[in-house]
């Protein structure tokens, strides 16, 4: 099984159109990869199938917005990973998943 | 079709809150200036316009889905199909419905049909965001009585 990394990259790949092999644990989704908002939304539904989750997005941008977290924290690939391993695990925890 | 104000769908046939699906009828005008160029001879509904009648059958029911909480902005086409002539005088009807609800966005499928014969079709993605201005949604008010949405089905 291939692990979260793996998964969001190959996603961003086939979505974006750039190659595997430029893509690393340390990529920045929009300052290394140049990824836009709305080539994001694919991302986004994709990576959401893939996981059965519903990655808050409107959440991440607000604090990003306020000053309560950075980019990096959502955005850089090995964080981004870790956001949705932390929405799987929660949703597994949940009464009736 | 009130096809000057941009306004393609005619009245809402059945709405599903909680299916997720919608369907509507729009009537394609007889007579408009479109189809003197859209083509001499031969007149037929353009494309971009029947797309925009499956986003706008899908924006009615995103907004339903969301309590008229929220206005969705078609962001997105995929898979846009024209796979027949739509012609004049012919009434259109759409179905559409929510394949996936993400945070700040959508993703709806759509399909138009005269009769039981497909003629359209296409994913479509939209983002929602809190109504920007008043008048906008004074404005979705009054076109959700014109067109019949059901609007006790939203009602808290």
């Amino acid at each position: 099984m291939s692990s979260t990394f793996d998964q969001i990259a190959t996603i961003i790949a086939e979505t974006c159109d750039i190659p595997r092999d430029t893509i690393t644990p340390e990529s920045h989704a929009i300052d290394d990869l140049g990824i836009d908002s709305l080539d994001f939304l694919d991302i986004a539904f994709a990576i959401d199938k893939a996981f059965g989750i519903k990655m808050p997005l409107e959440k991440w941008t607000q604090e990003v917005n306020d000053g309560k977290a950075t980019t990096e924290q959502y955005f850089v690939l090995k964080n981004l990973a870790a956001r949705i391993d932390e929405l799987v695990a929660a949703k597994n925890a949940s009464p009736g998943a | 079709m009130q096809l000057d104000s941009f306004q393609l769908i005619d009245r809402i046939v059945d709405l599903n809150i909680d299916g997720k699906t919608i369907t509507v009828e729009a009537q394609v005008p007889q007579h408009h200036t479109i189809f003197e160029g859209h083509f001499p001879g031969f007149p037929i509904m353009p494309g971009v316009l029947l797309t925009e009648a499956m986003a706008q059958s899908s924006g009615w029911l995103l907004l339903g889905v969301m309590k008229f909480e929220r206005m969705p902005f078609l962001a997105m086409v995929k898979e846009a199909k024209m796979r027949g002539f739509v012609s004049p005088g012919q009434l259109l009807t759409i179905e559409a419905k929510i394949e996936h609800e993400g945070s700040g966005f959508a993703v709806t499928s759509a399909k138009g049909r005269v009769g039981s014969e497909l003629k359209c079709s296409a994913d479509l993605t939209f983002r929602h965001i809190p109504f920007p201005d008043p008048a906008l949604r004074v404005h979705m008010d009054a076109m959700a009585h014109k067109i019949g949405f059901p609007l006790q089905m939203i009602a808290p």
